[in-house]
């Protein structure tokens, strides 16, 4: 095993691996020459882990999220979802995806919205009717069924389209910076939600972020990447407890792994200059 | 009362239409005049500024018709004929529009079955495009004699060749307003359907379609109003059988220049109402989809 993994702990390992990278590269070819988003990536997420990778831009964060969600191809190394490559993976509908945008489908309302996959994956339309109501009261849209997306504000949107994601039983659920374009009152209020979430349905989450206190007041693992080329440069298991209140983010401990975030993200630039 | 006509629409378009109307007055006056004098000089009539205006505005065949004689024209040729006579407007006016729909939905259906094609396929991308333009680039006069010639020589004839004219022209806008359309869904929500491992239909079904509709409705509008253009320009190498162009072709044999005028109106006001249908059509349909907002 390669450094990055010796971060992590024991009883995670005993776990089997959703997912598992090993030597994973990804070179673009553009006008411009190739670009290297991903070199050499060992990376092994357990189930139930919640995962975090933060980086500046650039640093391949969100390459390697749609690597695992087979929306991108590695150019080199290996890299296994549950198991499988990743295109069987998408295949077996393995994992839900939440993108930076809502990108909800403005002609449905929030609940065909989130019928969506369930249509595409031929659920049977009774079943269809009881996931609606159980994942838009999961995200707190219950009483917005009939509501239109533009009716909605940016984070019921967002929440929406997490709704979507939960909507079919995937226990993957990647997250590319879901909240990056709402603000910090809304965002806290999104990230207690989530954790409330992840507990309760005891999901695999991959969580893409710039925001260093809330990569550390989510994850149980912490990844840092920095860029050119895009590697990961620290992985730190968080030891904070798995019931978190918002107010763990002004304990003594949660200063120091964020502490230790900042350091491998100013080392990581460090590197390039 | 005043204050609220004036803060619409009314007001504007009322003082533009007045505008129009006293030139056109203006301009059949003057135009008509240099015959008129001749009919005064011949005559030996003493003439007043009165008698000029009314006699100008009541010629039989002026150079430029006055509104009314147009309207009293449109007025006996529509209302006081049987709809089923061949003197009637009205009948030219469904001889056009047949074939002007006819050609309307073919050219619809061609274009959505192009842009389909472009929009799923490399290939068509780059050989069929260049072929759409080209095809706009020939003019209608030039080749709508052709297409009637060559139709009636395999034994196609009446409404059909006409209508093709009309398809020649419609389907360009819908290819092009649907080839964008098709490609209008964002890159997420592209990335969303595969993440789903949506197949092709369902994408298509799903997610291009319904993006399109805003896009195939405006080209529709443009469309349906070439469409009309093309089923009259179809008329006049017929022979001048029956048709809007047919008593467009038959004025101008005759100098009838009332005649020319009413079916020149007559065709504005079909295309005004084909173009509001689809305006109505493309409102309901955003309603339904909750995008009318």
């Amino acid at each position: 095993m390669n450094a990055p993994a010796s971060h992590i702990e024991p009883a995670v390992q005993t776990l089997a691996p959703v997912i598992e990278a090993s030597g994973l590269g990804l070179t673009f070819a553009t006008n411009d020459g190739p670009v290297n988003a991903l070199s050499s990536v060992d990376l092994a997420i357990g189930k139930g882990e919640f995962v975090s990778f933060i980086g500046p831009s650039g640093c391949g964060k969100t390459t390697f999220l749609r690597v695992i969600a087979d929306l991108e191809q590695p150019t080199e190394g290996t890299i296994l979802v549950n198991g499988m490559s990743p295109r069987a993976a998408r295949q077996a509908r393995a994992y839900g995806y939440v993108f930076q945008a809502a990108g909800l489908f403005p002609w449905r309302t929030i609940e065909r919205n989130v019928a969506l996959p369930l249509e595409i994956m031929g659920y049977p339309r009774r079943e269809v009717d009881e996931r609606i109501a159980r994942t838009l009261a999961l995200v707190n849209l219950t009483g917005f069924e009939k509501k239109f997306p533009w009716q909605l504000s940016g984070g019921m949107q967002q929440r929406a389209s997490i709704a979507r994601a939960l909507a079919f039983d995937a226990d993957l659920l990647l997250m590319d910076e879901p909240f990056g374009a709402l603000d910090e009152i809304v965002r806290d209020h999104l990230n207690e939600q989530l954790l409330e979430l992840w507990a309760r349905t005891q999901k695999t989450i991959c969580f893409v972020t710039h925001s260093i206190p809330e990569a550390v007041y989510l994850s149980t693992k912490i990844v840092v990447m920095s860029p050119r080329p895009g590697r990961v440069t620290d992985v730190i298991h968080s030891t904070l407890p798995r019931e978190r209140p918002l107010d763990i983010r002004e304990s003594p401990e949660f200063l120091s792994i964020a502490a230790r975030v900042r350091e491998g993200l100013r080392s990581g630039h460090g590197y390039e200059d | 009362m005043l204050s609220r006509l004036a803060a619409g629409n009314t007001l504007p378009i009322v003082i533009v239409v007045a505008a129009i109307v006293v030139a056109w007055y203006g301009f059949a006056v003057y135009l008509n005049m240099p015959w008129q004098l001749g009919v005064y000089e011949r005559s030996g009539t003493t003439w007043t500024f009165a008698d000029l205006v009314r006699d100008t505005l009541a010629q039989e065949r002026p150079v430029l018709p006055s509104p009314h004689q147009v309207f009293a024209e449109m007025w006996r040729t529509t209302v006081e004929v049987a709809p089923t006579s061949r003197r009637s407007l009205l009948y030219h006016a469904w001889v056009t529009l047949s074939s002007t729909l006819l050609g309307f939905a073919l050219g619809t259906l061609l274009g959505i079955l192009l842009a389909v094609f472009i929009v799923h396929n490399r290939a068509m991308d780059k050989s069929v495009m260049p072929w759409v333009v080209a095809s706009q680039t020939i003019p209608i006069l030039a080749i709508a004699p052709m297409i009637i010639v060559v139709l009636n020589a395999v034994g196609l004839t009446g409404l059909l060749p006409k209508a093709l004219i009309s398809t020649y022209l419609s389907f360009f806008p819908v290819v092009v307003g649907m080839v964008k359309g098709l490609r209008s869904p964002e890159p997420i929500q592209l990335d969303l359907m595969r993440t789903y491992s949506a197949s092709a239909a369902q994408t298509f079904w799903k997610l291009r379609w319904p993006s399109a509709m805003p896009y195939l409705f405006t080209s529709l509008k443009v469309a349906v109003a070439i469409s009309l253009v093309g089923a009259i320009v179809g008329e006049l190498p017929t022979g001048a059988v029956a048709g809007l162009g047919a008593r467009l072709l038959a004025g101008s044999y005759y100098g009838q220049t009332v005649q020319i005028w009413s079916a020149l109106f007559m065709a504005a006001a079909l295309a005004a109402i084909l173009v509001a249908v689809i305006g109505a059509g493309h409102r309901m349909v955003l309603k339904r989809m909750g995008m009318a907002q």
